[in-house]
């Protein structure tokens, strides 16, 4: 166990090293979600409809801005290569980094999704319904975005074609978690929501894992 | 089969696409595949 | 008296070797392509000379015709390539790669052909070219995981190396597939508009399923050939490149 748990404080020394990409991150999610306004008018009504969906799809813009820090660092100063030699199994660290991921890049967002609520006019039902469910469901984005992060690392450019690997995988989980805000089977979607997130991450590390160490052969 | 009802031209268009499709799809894996062959048949004549 | 000790080879191992795959399939080619043809012309003629037209669509039926093969395809294809993945990653076998390589651009383009015919068949049904109901969105999706493994692999230098990333990729795929599709399925029905679409697409009845099935099997059979082309390709094209890496290592080889 201490394996793992130095592993966890190594990453998250490195992700909060100067201040980390914390603050860019929520800057960025909120960023996104205040653009809306401008791009579909003020009118409070239509803002409030769409603002779960425009929060989610903000959070998962944000979350796929802050995949490259994943690997790729270590990829490119050798330390992967390092790592996989380690007693620790390679599953293992990347687990660690995908619970140190999700806790720098999703829990600021969850912090900062009031602004965003308010921005978006949506009533305070509402925002706990989306804070519970943003809550549940970016662990899933997460884990698939580590895959997605894992599959790409050692391609030059990788870090463009992410985004384009992980989306269909994300849709799943956009979907549930928008209907477990506004769906009429709101409480099934919150159930399938929570499902999804622990299955993907119980399995994403194992399949990182798998991928990381075929590319680097 | 000349009176395709009143939709024919969604019908002919499907038909006409998928050869189309069909067709860009077989000449790109006999050109692909040509090219190649040439490609090793030079490479294999040097060595 | 000398007993013959070199095992015999089973097929499996004797198609293992690309060369030996290469000249062992190679006799396929003509009589699938001469089958396929033959399938399409009889598909064509019963599409359009022998079946009646359908008491609900009309004459629009017989887009149905090419429009259900392409979606089976569309499925079909990536099953092979996640069959050619397990064989890449748990059985090592060295045509496995090749195999999931030369699938891809052909399932890509026939999901795009499912979508491009449905939407056709949409237009005069429906009244819209797109509807986002549970079958089209998912065959979309599909068709953004084909196009994103085909960008997988024109990113990587090392095809070899390549092909196992891309392995674990596309079985993380196919497990989602399932998951996608259930997820669009519900989205569906939550967000179906209170009006006539009847979302779960057309009914097959019997008086349709000759030209159906002829069509059918022209289009697998016509995969089939495809992929075998390909594949084949695939193999010369590796030796190309393993020939120039030599070349341009040193003349003295």
């Amino acid at each position: 166990m201490t394996a793992f748990r130095a592993m966890l404080v190594r990453e998250l020394r490195l992700a909060l090293r100067g201040g980390g990409d914390m603050l860019t991150l929520v800057l960025f999610f909120v960023i996104v979600g205040a653009i809306v306004p401008f791009a579909v008018g003020p009118d409070r009504e239509l803002l409030a409809r769409i603002a779960p969906g425009m929060v989610w799809i903000a959070a998962f813009l944000a979350m796929l801005l802050g995949l490259d820090r994943l690997f790729r660092p270590d990829h490119e100063d050798g330390s992967l290569i390092l790592l996989r030699q380690a007693d620790l199994s390679l599953s293992a660290v990347v687990a660690a980094k995908l619970i140190v991921h999700w806790a720098v890049s999703a829990l600021p967002l969850i912090v900062a999704s009031p602004f965003l609520a308010m921005l978006l006019a949506m009533d305070l039902d509402t925002f706990w319904r989306t804070l519970v469910s943003l809550a549940l469901g970016t662990p899933a984005l997460a884990a698939f975005g580590a895959v997605g992060a894992a599959v790409t690392v050692s391609i030059r450019r990788g870090g463009l074609i992410a985004p384009i690997l992980i989306a269909p995988l994300s849709i799943p989980v956009l979907i549930f978690g928008t209907g477990s805000i506004t769906a009429s089977q709101s409480s099934a979607a919150l159930l399938f929501l929570a499902a999804l997130s622990l299955m993907a991450v119980a399995l994403a590390p194992f399949a990182a894992a798998l991928a990381i160490s075929s590319g680097e052969d | 089969m000349i009176d395709l009802g009143p939709h024919a031209i969604f019908i002919v268009w499907a038909y006409i696409g998928v050869a189309a499709a069909i067709a860009a799809l077989v000449a790109w894996t006999l050109l692909d595949a040509r090219a190649t062959a040439r490609k090793l048949a030079a490479l294999e004549s040097r060595r | 008296m000398t007993m013959e000790t070199t095992p015999k080879q089973s097929w499996w191992n004797r198609i293992a070797h690309p060369g030996q795959f290469v000249t062992w399939t190679r006799p396929l080619l003509w009589p699938l392509t001469v089958l396929t043809a033959l399938l399409f012309l009889a598909g064509l003629y019963f599409a359009f000379f022998n079946s009646p037209e359908d008491y609900q669509m009309g004459d629009t039926v017989r887009i149905m015709y090419v429009h259900v093969p392409n979606a089976w395809l569309s499925q079909f294809v990536y099953g092979v390539m996640t069959v050619s993945a397990l064989g890449t990653l748990v059985w090592r076998h060295p045509m496995a790669d090749v195999s999931m390589k030369a699938a891809a651009p052909l399932g890509a383009m026939f999901t795009a052909l499912a979508l491009f015919t449905g939407a056709l068949w949409g237009r005069p049904t429906w009244g819209t070219f797109w509807e986002w109901d549970g079958r089209m969105t998912s065959t979309l999706v599909l068709l953004f995981i084909y196009l994103g493994i085909i960008v997988l692999w024109r990113a990587f230098d090392d095809q070899l190396r390549a092909a196992r990333v891309i392995a674990v990729f596309t079985l993380v795929g196919a497990i989602n597939i399932p998951i996608i599709k259930f997820s669009v399925d519900w989205w569906s029905t939550l967000h179906q508009p209170a009006s006539v679409f009847r979302a779960d697409g057309p009914r097959m009845p019997g008086s349709i399923l000759t030209p159906l099935f002829v069509m059918f099997f022209a289009f697998t059979f016509l995969f089939l050939v495809l992929h075998l082309k390909a594949m084949h390709t695939e193999v010369k094209r590796r030796r190309v490149m393993t020939l120039q890496r030599k070349a341009a290592q040193g003349v003295g080889a």
